[in-house]
């Protein structure tokens, strides 16, 4: 016969049973006791639901929630995307397709010397883990609060570069143009490009 | 003019209408009740429930009754094809029946016609009910074999074998009711109920009954033919579309059934509530039919209640109180029902009536006092467990250092205290 001594271990089990809130061994609640669930679903009927009638009324998110992905621009709008294929590597679901491309003198899209050419997310196969806002060494690819993205065919769900392009805002143009003037691809990392400057408009797209 | 012989003189097209108005009274009442039960549910778990369809969601048992009939029906490969559509017929089909004798009102005026609404009144009513309810389990039964799959055999099996247990029940606890009122017919037993409801005077009747018809209708906490994770849907698992809707149709018509029939022998049946009798000859007597319906809802309420609190019941305890506790109390009862019944027709004097009512009560008070201490010992040595030491390894109980002998002798000590 083997006597059951206690192992003096710190951390093993005799640590975690210490830790762990005492369940007092006690009877099994008595029969009145058990009615007073009865009651608890009565009250519970006449407390205001928490449901949320969705379509009609639309709680905000939370600010963090994961959304719909955005392409940003730097103020000039030129694409902070540099075509790197990082997202769709750190992609476990295999929903991004990023072909990369070389900015030239006349076609400039981003500050650099790549741009992303085709930048396809599939939210098919998007589970919104948020990876690939981790990848991204350049902060272009965050992601929105905006939630509603079902749709009836499969082929609607793979949202192109232009539905996920930042919408230009004040003193932002229209790429391709020409990079801010005495720049390199670091002053716009740095921040330190304010807007677009004139000598950036481009007659193709004025 | 009592009501058998009312019934006896209607004409062959009055019987016809009672007949379609209790079919749609059951039918509307089924599609009514799924959506109450869904809301009323929802409200006890704080969500709103279906409220898209129609006003307040009222229409969302018709749009899924379509839908269902739109759905494609399978017929498995294995499933014996004629008893597979049989049985949702026979589900179906038995469950309205057993309203044939559940009276509605009390004399009302039905297009000129004087009668009431009970399409029909035999002197064994009530046997008539639970032969009709045995017949149901058929359907359960046919279900769950004629499918060819081992889930719904499994779930058929199961609900069949509980449904015939706690009709045993069921049926045990209306013998008082029949002993008390001295008849089997349905408008007698309401008459008998003129002054005191069955409830009150048969108090333990009516709680074994409760407990027995939600047995039997296959609902929370008994709802073991279906539960989920052990056997998919029970024995409806193979069946879809209009064959799977004659099931649920089934499932509420027979819920609303053994809800009128304990209306009717427990709760005084269309009688007005004690002190507003004068109620009753509101409208021509229809107002009765009020009475009837709110009654009905208060007892599908108490069903949807213990769905929303009680946790499903495991299936050997379940069987354990039916077999063990429900019918042995309800043996008891009659015992003492129909001996203070002799006594009361015999005229005996008051105090030994009262007397035999002390020593039963006595009797039960010392019963329930050894039970619970034998209960007692039995849970100590319970957890002692008689079996001998393992000679394997065992993996220490932290912080015990005491051996299973020492336990063992540390309970004997406390039995023999």
């Amino acid at each position: 016969m083997t006597d059951i001594t206690p192992r003096g271990d710190e951390f093993g089990l005799a640590k975690a049973a210490a830790d762990s809130t005492q369940i007092p061994d006690q009877e099994p609640s008595g029969f009145f006791k058990q009615l007073l669930g009865f009651w608890v679903t009565f009250v519970t009927m006449f407390k205001k639901p928490n449901t949320v009638q969705y379509p009609e009324v639309k709680e905000p998110t939370a600010p963090r929630f994961h959304g719909r992905h955005q392409l940003n621009r730097h103020p000039d709008g030129l694409e902070k995307c540099i075509g790197c294929e990082l997202c769709a590597w750190a992609c476990p679901a295999d929903a991004i397709l990023v072909e990369g491309a070389n900015n030239t003198a006349e076609e400039q899209f981003s500050p650099g010397e790549r741009y992303g050419r085709v930048y396809q997310i599939n939210y098919a196969r998007c589970i919104f883990c948020g990876l690939c806002i981790e990848a991204c060494p350049t902060r272009a690819l965050t992601m929105t609060n905006e939630y509603e993205l079902a749709d009836d065919e499969r082929s609607k769900l793979i949202f192109e570069k232009e539905d996920l392009l930042a919408p230009l805002r004040q003193g932002m143009l229209m790429p391709p143009h020409p990079m801010y003037p005495d720049s390199t691809d670091t002053t716009y990392y740095r921040g330190e490009v304010p807007g677009s400057h004139p000598s950036q408009e481009t007659t193709s797209h004025a | 003019m009592n009501a058998s012989e009312l019934l006896g003189t209607d004409p062959g097209w009055i019987i016809l209408v009672k007949g379609l108005l209790i079919f749609v009274f059951c039918v509307v009442c089924t599609l009514l009740a799924i959506w109450a039960e869904r809301r009323w549910v929802s409200f006890m778990q704080q969500r709103v429930g279906p409220n898209r369809t129609g006003k307040f969601g009222l229409l969302q048992s018709l749009a899924d009754g379509v839908k269902l009939a739109l759905k494609e029906d399978l017929i498995p490969k294995a499933a014996d094809r004629i008893v597979f559509i049989i049985a949702p017929i026979i589900s179906a089909t038995t469950c309205f029946m057993s309203f044939a004798v559940i009276p509605f009102t009390g004399n009302v005026n039905l297009f000129g016609h004087k009668t009431l609404m009970q399409l029909t009144d035999i002197p064994v009513g009530v046997l008539y009910v639970l032969a009709i309810a045995s017949v149901g389990v058929y359907g359960i039964v046919l279900a769950g074999w004629s499918s060819g799959s081992t889930y719904p055999l499994l779930g058929g099996l199961r609900s069949s074998a509980q449904v015939i247990s706690y009709e045993v029940a069921m049926g045990l606890s209306l013998v008082a009711v029949f002993i008390y009122s001295g008849s089997m017919s349905t408008s007698d037993i309401v008459a008998a109920q003129h002054h005191w409801w069955f409830s009150v005077v048969l108090f333990p009747s009516f709680v074994i009954y409760a407990i027995s018809m939600v047995g039997e209708t296959n609902r929370a906490p008994f709802d073991l033919a279906e539960a989920e994770g052990e056997l998919v849907g029970g024995f409806h698992t193979e069946y879809s579309s209009l064959k799977f809707a004659l099931f649920f149709l089934a499932e509420y018509v027979n819920i609303v059934g053994v809800s009128a029939l304990a209306t009717t022998l427990f709760m005084g049946g269309y009688h007005a509530i004690p002190g507003l009798g004068f109620t009753e000859s509101w409208l021509g007597g229809w107002f009765t039919m009020v009475w009837f319906v709110i009654k009905l809802i208060g007892f599908f309420f108490f069903f949807v209640w213990l769905r929303g609190t009680l946790p499903r019941m495991r299936y050997d305890q379940f069987m354990k109180f039916g077999w063990k506790v429900l019918i042995p109390s309800s043996l008891f009862w009659i015992l003492v029902v129909s001996t203070l019944r002799v006594m009361s027709q015999r005229n005996e004097n008051r105090m030994v009536i009262a007397g035999f009512t002390v020593g039963i009560v006595l009797i039960i008070v010392a019963i329930t006092s050894f039970y619970e201490s034998s209960k007692k010992k039995q849970a100590i040595l319970d957890q002692i467990g008689d079996f001998p030491e393992p000679s394997f390894p065992v993996p220490a109980i932290p912080n015990i250092a005491i051996s299973q002998s020492a336990i063992s002798q540390i309970a004997k000590e406390q039995i023999n205290d």
